[in-house]
């Protein structure tokens, strides 16, 4: 297989240690169109959080305590999270909690890395616990997480693919709804948020039709720190309130199946 | 982006050829192979050819079958393919009783454990169910008519199977991904919950197998692909507990990982893999306590010989082959021939160096004889069409490379074609 590692180290640009090789593979299914690569991690042990969330890995942890003390793990999950916002407005609320954008645009993620970086250094020990990956969340969600690993997912404002025969490139489908549902624990809560009521419609049936979640309830939203960013933390929320758009919610749990 | 590539990748197929595919009953019953659009059967038990009947009221395949396979007791054959036709088969009678039309090309299919169900996956990475029989409970039969259960987004699955005790769907893909999910008495609901992801392959994976020692009986499951490694999973966690890396470790040039069975109810300690790589296969050896592959015996053939397709019933004594292309671009021949080879020297044999006997049999000395390879090979003296039996290798090997450089090359051939539009420029 052709070996395009040195353009994946040039992309990942986050750290100048030097990327371990079996993090890197061949691209074969990324789009030749554009000639970008991205390191795709092979499986959740294979990705390097060190690099993503310093202060959470000690550098010297592995010496002195023989893994008692579990590696810290990502809980919150933003996907398609653009240029942010998301993440910026959790940060200080869950300072403890890992969390990570996913982004599939090159730019956009080289502009959440940097946004990021900037924030921990003007405010020392804060924004330490959120990071982006780029990658496509469609096809590579069990690459960076494990089975009920996540306590949160949020889908924000994602790009409404209206026409019918581009419906299955919509982010929420039936089928991609039991990824989220592997990688979600038990209680795990997945946050969705539209300004196009058709594509409201659709996450809300995709939920509901599916059997492993189902609907917070109203009350408990109104209680629920985070309902609160759902319309206005991200850039598209803003863009959306500025012009006094109507909004769509559905907001639901990850639940155990019944058996059947 | 990626779901346009596909569908361009999909619809230009010129040149590709659909390779042979061998099934044997899990019973040692009867033989079948694929060649193109073709079904052929042989019955090994009452030792006849056997002519297939169709009572479904639906078409015969038209194009390359992609998917065969028996379910687990051999009640139940399925055969699925370019022509979207899912054609469900009752071996007792070699009569077809299902015709279902699929949306899109099939490119891999399996038969539960139950024979309840079958599911096929199709080209755009969604998985179907079929009920056979009354359908889920609760619901009316729902007639000649597939319900996707699960998909593998914007990919190609390559292969589906059953794990042995019938709980989990296992389906492989393109992208390099095993999904392990819990298959519900519901089938038609849908296949919601996913049980693990065994992921380690770094190239596409394509094929996978059972192994069921006696003392864990819900198996392990083997894996192969286009790394040229064999992994082996604990697949109810997804844990991977070891990886034959038969590309360095035999010092094969580009073996490809076309295809491997497992024999599912083999013996105490040594069961029996295969792979198949350029002019041979490789038996694998798989050690259950200390949960280790290793190369047992590497068979090699002639140079002309690139198996597309083995075969390996319940019973395993024998090791079946074919090799064969749907068409063969060079030669534009119409007549579909195929090569089957058996390899005896798989009886049971507590010991366990139960591979190390094996070898190729003569034409004469296999099950069936000659009257089998006449009906499985379309010809008895395939094996006097050298220049047949050159090109299809040929052939089979260029498809084989396709698949394995596909992307990459399209990044090639694009500078390639930039260059050349320069030449011209500069011509002119
Ligand atoms: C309309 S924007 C919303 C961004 C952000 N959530 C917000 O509310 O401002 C949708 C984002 O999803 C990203 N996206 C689309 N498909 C994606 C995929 N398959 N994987 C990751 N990101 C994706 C797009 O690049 C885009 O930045």
């Amino acid at each position: 297989m052709s070996k395009n590692n040195n353009s994946t180290m040039r992309q990942n640009g986050q750290s100048a240690r030097l990327p371990r090789k079996r993090f890197y593979r061949a691209r074969a299914h990324s789009n030749p169109l554009s000639d970008s690569h991205f390191p795709i991690p092979i499986s959740p042990a294979d990705v390097d959080y060190s690099q993503h969330y310093p202060h959470f890995f000690p550098s010297e942890r592995s010496d002195h305590d023989n893994g008692s003390t579990p590696t810290p793990k990502i809980r919150f999950a933003d996907i398609g999270c653009g240029f942010g916002g998301l993440l910026v407005g959790l940060s200080p609320l869950f300072p403890d909690t890992l969390m990570i954008g996913m982004e599939l645009r090159d730019k956009v993620t080289e502009y959440v890395k940097e946004r990021i970086l900037a924030l921990r250094a003007a405010n020392p020990g804060r924004y330490e616990n959120i990071s982006v990956v780029r990658t496509n969340s469609m096809k590579y969600i069990p690459n960076y997480f494990e089975k009920g690993q996540l306590s949160k997912m949020f889908f924000l404002f994602p790009d409404p693919h209206f026409k019918e025969k581009n419906h299955r490139r919509r982010v929420i489908s039936l089928q991609l709804l039991d990824e989220y549902a592997y990688a979600l624990e038990v209680g795990g809560i997945i946050y969705t948020i539209t300004d196009v009521e058709e594509l409201g419609d659709w996450m809300r049936s995709c939920l509901e039709d599916h059997p492993m979640f189902k609907a917070v309830p109203e009350e408990e939203l109104e209680a629920d720190l985070v309902v609160k960013l759902l319309s206005f933390a991200t850039e598209e929320g803003q863009k959306v309130a500025r012009n006094g758009g109507q909004t769509f919610r559905a907001v639901y749990r990850r639940i155990m199946l019944e058996d059947g | 982006m990626e779901e346009n590539l596909i569908e361009k990748g999909e619809s230009s197929r010129e040149g590709e050829v659909a390779p042979a595919l061998i099934a044997i009953h899990p019973r040692d019953k009867s033989a079948v192979v694929a060649v193109g659009p073709e079904l052929r059967v042989y019955d090994i038990a009452g030792n006849c050819p056997i002519s297939l009947s169709d009572d479904s009221g639906g078409p015969s395949h038209s194009e390359s079958i992609r998917a065969i396979g028996f379910g687990a007791n051999g009640s139940v054959f399925a055969s699925a393919g370019d022509d979207k036709l899912v054609k469900i088969w009752m071996p007792d009678s070699w009569h077809c009783t299902k015709t279902v039309y699929a949306e899109k090309r099939v490119s891999a299919v399996a038969v539960s454990r139950n024979g309840q169900h079958v599911v096929f996956a199709d080209k755009f990475g969604l998985v179907w169910a079929i009920a056979l029989g009354e359908g889920d409970e609760g619901q009316a039969p729902i007639d000649n008519k597939a319900v996707p259960i699960l998909g593998h987004y914007c990919s190609i699955v390559t292969s589906l199977k059953f794990s042995p005790d019938g709980r989990f769907i296992v389906s492989a893909d393109r992208d390099f991904k095993i999904r392990i999910t819990v298959f519900p008495k519901r089938p038609l609901k849908g296949a919601h919950e996913i049980q693990s992801f065994c992921l380690g392959h770094t190239d596409f994976v394509s094929c996978l197998a059972f192994a069921c020692p006696i003392d864990y009986p819900q198996g392990f499951l083997l894996s192969g692909g286009g790394d040229s490694t064999v992994h082996l999973w604990d697949f109810v966690s997804g844990r991977l507990l070891h990886t034959c890396d038969f590309g360095a470790q035999a010092g094969l040039v580009n073996s490809n990982g076309t295809e491997m069975e497992g024999g599912s109810a083999v013996i105490d300690s040594g069961c029996i893999f295969d792979k198949c790589s350029l002019h041979g296969i490789i038996l694998l050896n798989c050690d259950f306590s200390a949960r280790t592959l290793s190369i047992a015996k590497v068979v090699t053939m002639e140079e002309s010989y690139v198996p597309t397709s083995l075969g390996l019933s319940d019973l395993p004594k024998h090791l079946w082959m074919v090799m064969g292309v749907s068409n063969i671009p060079t030669l534009g021949t119409t007549k579909l021939l195929s090569r089957v080879r058996v390899v005896s020297g798989f009886q049971k044999d507590p010991s366990d160096s139960c591979v190390h006997n094996a070898i190729i049999m003569g034409d004469g000395e296999i099950p069936g004889g000659e009257e089998l390879l006449e009906k499985l090979q379309g010809s008895l003296d395939v094996a006097e069409e050298e220049v047949t039996l050159a090109a299809t290798a040929a052939a089979v090997k260029t498809s084989m490379h396709n698949l394995l450089i596909k992307k990459q090359y399209s990044v090639e051939k694009r500078e390639l074609q930039k260059r050349s539009r320069n030449d011209k420029k500069l011509k002119q």
